[in-house]
């Protein structure tokens, strides 16, 4: 009896958190962001935003960000502790600086060291990126704020930012 | 061993959380009552007004639950990063209310938000008794 309770415990666990950290590997030459997956990370970002790539902050960022869940961009979205720490060590250990991604490395090449952002849009990289836009664009009621990636990025959720996947709405 | 010990607690806290919108009230019922021993029950209006009411937010900005919410609790509703918000309203949709943890967080986060403060056991089954009596 405890053995096979042992086995179905450990049948759930894996379920429930194994294989959700997929490979991390580099994408042929591609700039898509490596595949990851996190039930929590998406659960609990993605309730209220699209839930970003931890490849697209450094380590130092995560860690503020996830250490001022109480006011979280003026909202409180304060975790218990257990589901925080479990964020945390997904985002940190996918985040842009500990990736080979060649996105990643951009984007973590254009933040000083001593910098830690906390909005991906404040980023060298995602201004450069979006420099011909006018903020107009950001506004418009369909997107209504740059935090919307997957209004004009439509595969976003997956980590690819690829021009050819982009759709402006008017 | 330790993994798979937790495992187990975890897996079966996630059962003991399975609830009824009947088991949420109860519970707050009883801490209505130890909060004040004159508390004469939810009120399907108090959470309606309460719903609606629009407060100073942080920022001098007006803010309701319905702000994200919409005035119509059936209704799909936005959040500020433009993420959608499945209803609130059982009728619409039968997950609400089923989960004590969940209802504890958003209560804990929103109240904050909307209010500046914790909500009280009689405002938040005053909500949920509003929304249960959606049609």
């Amino acid at each position: 009896m405890k053995h096979s309770l042992r086995i179905a415990i450990l049948l759930i666990s894996v379920g429930t958190t194994g294989g959700l950290l997929a490979s991390g590997g580099e994408h042929e030459g591609d700039k898509r962001l490596p595949p990851v997956a996190n039930d929590k990370w998406r659960a609990e970002c993605g309730a209220c935003h699209m839930a970003y790539h931890p490849g697209l902050l450094p380590e130092r960022s995560w860690r503020k960000l996830m250490g001022g869940l109480g006011k979280h961009f003026g909202e409180n979205a304060s975790l218990d502790a257990a589901t925080a720490a479990g964020i945390t060590r997904f985002l940190t250990d996918n985040a842009a600086d500990h990736s080979t991604n060649r996105r990643s490395d951009k984007v973590a090449a254009s933040i000083s060291s001593h910098a830690m952002p906390l909005r991906i849009t404040e980023t060298a990289y995602f201004l450069g990126k979006h420099d011909e836009l006018d903020a107009g664009v950001f506004r418009r009621p369909k997107i209504g704020s740059a935090a919307n990636c997957a209004a004009c990025h439509h595969t976003a959720e997956r980590g690819d930012f690829s021009e050819r996947n982009v759709r402006i709405p008017r | 061993m330790r993994k798979l010990t937790l495992s187990l607690v975890l897996f079966f806290a996630g059962i003991a959380q399975a609830a009824t919108p009947q088991d949420i009230l109860r519970d707050l019922e009883t801490e209505a009552r130890l909060a004040d021993a004159g508390f004469a029950g939810f009120s399907i209006t108090r959470g309606e007004r309460f719903y609606q009411a629009e407060r100073a937010g942080a920022d001098g900005t007006k803010l309701s639950c319905a702000t994200c919410h919409t005035a119509n609790p059936r209704a799909v509703g936005k959040t500020r990063a433009n993420k959608e918000i499945a209803p609130l309203a059982p009728a619409a949709n039968r997950e609400r209310s089923t989960d004590a943890a969940k209802v504890d967080k958003w209560f804990r986060r929103n109240c904050n938000d909307v209010l500046g403060r914790a909500c009280t056991a009689e405002e938040k089954g005053d909500f949920i008794i509003y929304m249960l009596n959606i049609r």
